[in-house]
């Protein structure tokens, strides 16, 4: 057993058992909290891959920058327990349940696809994860959707100081 | 798995040192800030413990321990307990990247000095793992179920989301001029006085202010703030738990040091050409010359947050967040236009 393999073991497990505490506690900062330990592991796996660049930004942005705001919205608002949600069977849930087959369906079908020969990651690829190489690609390859995410995010921007500025007025 | 073992035990050991050395630096810069704040308010300061009062923090850390270790009944006891571990942990963290001094080769063996100080991601790290100690701050503010604690731990994470983007942006400068995010390779760059404080003057101020905040120094200590919060976020904390979020704000402190003298004052390089001592590169004598010289940036750094400290007063609320948004953020949007330009030329 290799040392990357019992890393993978040990973090999917994390994973997988935090993103389940997020979704069932009650409590919205215990969930909140559970997320920022999903995105750590998650980080975790990616340095597995040798994604190391990608790795350190989902920590950055999403653990660091994004999960903080939700945190402080859910202090701000100083949100108590949830109620359990009485609910019986309906149309949307009998939809929720298809689509989770399908989604497991198509994770066992790409699991089986893999065959063990190409398990392991190629020497090489330990170039892909730097932040130069993945630079390179952003501004060559994928220039057009690059700058078209830039004008989605100035948009954005934009639209919310609109927003904010409304109040005053 | 023998070598991986081995690297394990090297990484333990080294990690050891590491966290040993910064509770020296902790409990010193403990001692100095008290004696120069004695000093500026015409006061003697701590005396009585040892000669000139040297013991002082570790009788203060002796009665930290002793103390009664209260958690408010209605208080969320889990949180409470993990916040100042979080703080903590995320202060010494940041160690596991920063180089102290240039490596050294004895029996053909490479032995670096620090545990990962090479890695391509080392400022990127650096920046992560700051902007998560936010939660540290944040959880004890709310998990204490306190208005003032939870005012402090609001303050913080507003403060920190702030300045981060700042500190982040006057840092893409220095990685620009660098064309690297490993700590090493920022250091090396910067031999024979080419230190990127004479090159980056304005990010050197946007990474210096931000610093500032980040750390939740006066003048930004609004997490804190003892006129309005009583003690702001660690309101409700005792013993040891206050122990370790004031020891976390020593060894972040250290840390922002540490990263300003890296960044911009050349981090381990000597002022002077080692020639003039002797030292052949790679050898012991160098890198202690190195390790020294790093010491000597960073105290200096740690000795002007102190003298800040007691000498600005601390900004309101909206001033804070006018410097942050309105001043420090556009400074390092138009360093970042500048330093790209004129690389573009150069080149």
């Amino acid at each position: 057993m290799s040392l990357s393999y019992l890393f993978f073991i040990v973090l999917g497990v994390l994973a997988i058992a935090s993103a389940i505490v997020t979704i069932a506690h009650k409590n919205p900062i215990v969930s909140a909290m559970s997320l920022v330990l999903h995105f750590f592991m998650l980080a975790g796996l990616y340095l597995t891959l040798n994604a190391q660049f990608l790795a350190v930004i989902q920590v950055l942005v999403y653990a660091g920058a994004i999960m903080v705001l939700v945190v402080f919205v859910i202090m701000l608002l100083n949100l108590s327990d949830e109620a359990q949600l009485k609910e019986k069977l309906n149309f949307r849930k009998i939809i929720a349940a298809f689509f989770a087959l399908g989604l497991i369906t198509q994770f066992t079908t790409m699991y089986m696809g893999v065959s063990s020969k190409n398990a392991f990651l190629p020497p090489q690829s330990i170039e892909a994860g730097k932040a130069q190489s993945i630079g390179k690609e952003l501004f060559s390859h994928y220039l057009v959707p690059f700058e078209a995410i830039s004008l989605l995010l100035v948009v954005a921007i934009i639209g919310a100081i609109v927003l904010s500025k409304r109040r005053y007025e | 798995m023998n070598e991986i073992s081995w690297i394990l035990i090297e990484a333990g050991v080294k990690a050891l040192i590491i966290i040993g050395m910064m509770l020296l630096v902790a409990a010193a810069s403990v001692y100095v800030e008290r004696k120069v704040s004695a000093f500026i308010q015409l006061r003697i300061g701590p005396n009585r413990v040892g000669p000139f009062g040297l013991l002082q923090p570790f009788a203060d850390v002796f009665k930290l321990f002793l103390k009664e270790d209260i958690i408010p009944a209605a208080a969320d006891r889990w949180f409470h307990r993990i916040a100042p571990v979080i703080s903590l942990g995320v202060a010494f963290a940041v160690y596991a990247v920063i180089p102290f001094a240039d490596y050294i080769v004895i029996d053909d063996k490479i032995i670096q000095f620090g545990i990962a100080p090479d890695v391509n991601i080392g400022i990127l790290f650096i920046l992560a793992l700051t902007s998560v100690g936010v939660y540290g701050i944040t959880l004890a503010g709310w998990s204490s179920n306190n208005k003032y604690s939870l005012l402090g731990g609001l303050r913080s994470s507003a403060q920190m989301i702030s300045y981060e983007l700042s500190m982040g942006l006057a840092l893409v400068s220095v990685i620009l001029i660098t064309g690297s995010l490993s700590l090493t390779d920022i250091v090396r760059d910067q031999a024979g006085w080419r230190w990127n404080i004479f090159i980056q003057p304005l990010g050197f101020i946007i990474f210096l202010v931000s610093s500032f905040a980040e750390t939740n120094r006066a003048p930004f200590d609004l997490p804190e703030a003892e006129p309005e919060l009583v003690g702001g976020f660690n309101t409700e904390y005792s013993g040891m738990k206050f122990g370790m979020f004031f020891l976390a704000e020593y060894a972040n402190m250290a840390t922002a040091s540490a990263l300003i003298a890296m960044l911009y004052l050349g981090g381990w390089q000597l002022p002077f050409p080692p020639e003039w001592l002797g030292l052949q590169p790679h050898t012991l004598a160098m890198a202690l010359a190195q390790f020294a010289f790093l010491v000597i940036k960073v105290a200096v750094l740690i000795f002007f947050f102190i003298w800040v400290r007691w000498s600005i007063p601390r900004f309101r609320y909206d001033q804070l967040m006018n410097l942050g948004w309105k001043v420090l953020l556009p400074l390092a949007i138009v360093n970042i236009l500048i330093t790209a330009v004129v690389l573009y030329i150069l080149k």
